[in-house]
């Protein structure tokens, strides 16, 4: 049987695989955020996950507005590396689990998620940056993955709660999956940040600590947020964090415990690391 | 139901991406999508005139593009930041020099304002 046994929230800054490509992973101001993630990938090495499930959204490099879906699975064999405008970056392409992701968006349609099914999907850095915070890839990717794109960039977006049952569905699709198969799922993005008008590189720390504390104590606070709230106390484009509802949604059921935390604020974006095991 | 997009509750200095920007801003933010093609690139530095004659852009469009007025075409044009964002990478504008840009402030002015300014 399927199985959730961990999620993770973490942001998806694109600064992040900048710096990563380049080498400059222990340079003073970036350090603390590369470092903070050694102990999540050595508990990924022992808890040794066969899927990762990647809630994301795409900033334009295989959607634009002329259709954009307020939610889209892949169900490929082989997700490629995008090109968002500045080149492809040198990782390797990502290993899908085909039956798995149809059976998912099979039960996530029946179960009323009408997703848009995508046979080809290119990623990009929301999906990307988190995986390779993640996972080492020597020379390959050491788990196969299932892109979730959210819409969270085209007002009007989903709700708060509706990202959590989302991730209800996705518990719910998994553990109804014969085979038996390790399942860790992200939500990513935010965490406060504003990159449009005067208010540009607006912050909001205090915000960013009390939403880590309630998305492992106290999720269903979360769900009520509006994104008029989201925007007003952490900056427009920090209703990226809705897609950790869906992470946070698909260990509802059974008690979680923290595995890692971390927060770190430098330039424009908070950035949250939260690493929660589902107790089973 | 609590409304989730409240406009008696406009944010100061900030635009909502919604439909009134992604209908204004469709030729910009289409014409800023076609550069994640590598030749779109290519052609663009190459000729930027001539890649802007061969788009659907308005002529105000195309001048706000070759005045490189990031905030009009952020606040008063329906720009999007993550398609803008493929303009600057073209003509060597990093978001962090657009957002200074919006700001009002310079790159370095904008800078200083930053916790930990190396993180970039």
């Amino acid at each position: 049987m399927g199985k959730i046994i961990a999620g993770i929230g973490t942001s998806h800054v694109p600064s992040i695989g900048l710096v990563y490509d380049q080498g400059r992973t222990q340079e003073p101001d970036w350090k603390p955020l590369f470092d903070a993630y050694i102990p999540v990938k050595n508990w990924l090495k022992e808890i040794k996950p066969d899927v990762a499930i990647v809630v994301y959204n795409d900033h334009g490099a295989d959607f634009f507005f002329n259709k954009y879906p307020t939610f889209a699975v892949g169900a490929a064999d082989v997700y490629p590396v995008g090109d968002e405008g500045w080149g492809r970056r040198p990782l390797p392409d990502f290993p899908g689990d085909t039956d798995f992701s149809w059976h998912l968006c099979n039960e996530l349609v029946y179960n009323e998620f009408d997703i848009t099914i995508c046979q080809e999907m290119a990623v990009e850095h929301g999906f990307m940056v988190p995986m390779h915070l993640c996972w080492d890839h020597d020379p390959d990717w050491p788990v196969k993955v299932v892109p979730v794109a959210v819409n969270v960039i085209q007002h009007p977006l989903p709700t708060a709660l509706r990202c959590w049952k989302l991730g209800q569905a996705i518990r719910k699709a998994v553990e109804s999956y014969p085979k038996d198969t390790k399942v860790v799922i992200l939500g990513t993005g935010g965490m406060s940040h504003q990159l449009n008008g005067a208010r540009f590189g607006y912050l909001n720390s205090d915000f960013d600590r009390d939403f880590l504390d309630r998305i492992e104590t106290d999720p269903m606070a979360l769900t009520e947020l509006t994104h008029q709230q989201i925007m007003e106390d952490a900056g427009a484009e920090a209703v990226e964090l809705i897609m950790w509802l869906t992470m946070r949604g698909a260990l509802d059921g059974n008690p979680v415990r923290q595995v890692h935390r971390n927060y770190y604020a430098p330039m424009t974006t908070g950035m949250g690391l939260i690493a929660l095991e589902q107790s089973i | 139901m609590a409304k989730q997009v409240d406009s008696s509750r406009p944010i100061e200095d900030t635009n909502i991406f919604g439909a009134q920007q992604t209908r204004r801003g469709y030729r910009l933010n289409k014409f800023a999508m076609s550069l994640v093609k590598p030749e779109n690139r290519e052609a663009f530095r190459a000729d930027e005139e001539a890649a802007l004659a061969a788009s659907d852009l308005t002529e105000e469009e195309k001048q706000l593009i070759r005045d490189r007025d990031w905030r009009a075409i952020l606040e008063d044009h329906g720009g999007n930041i993550y398609m803008i964002m493929k303009i600057g990478a073209v003509v060597g504008a990093g978001l962090y020099q657009i957002g200074a840009h919006q700001r009002g402030e310079t790159y370095e002015e904008f800078l200083a304002t930053r916790n930990a300014a190396g993180a970039r």
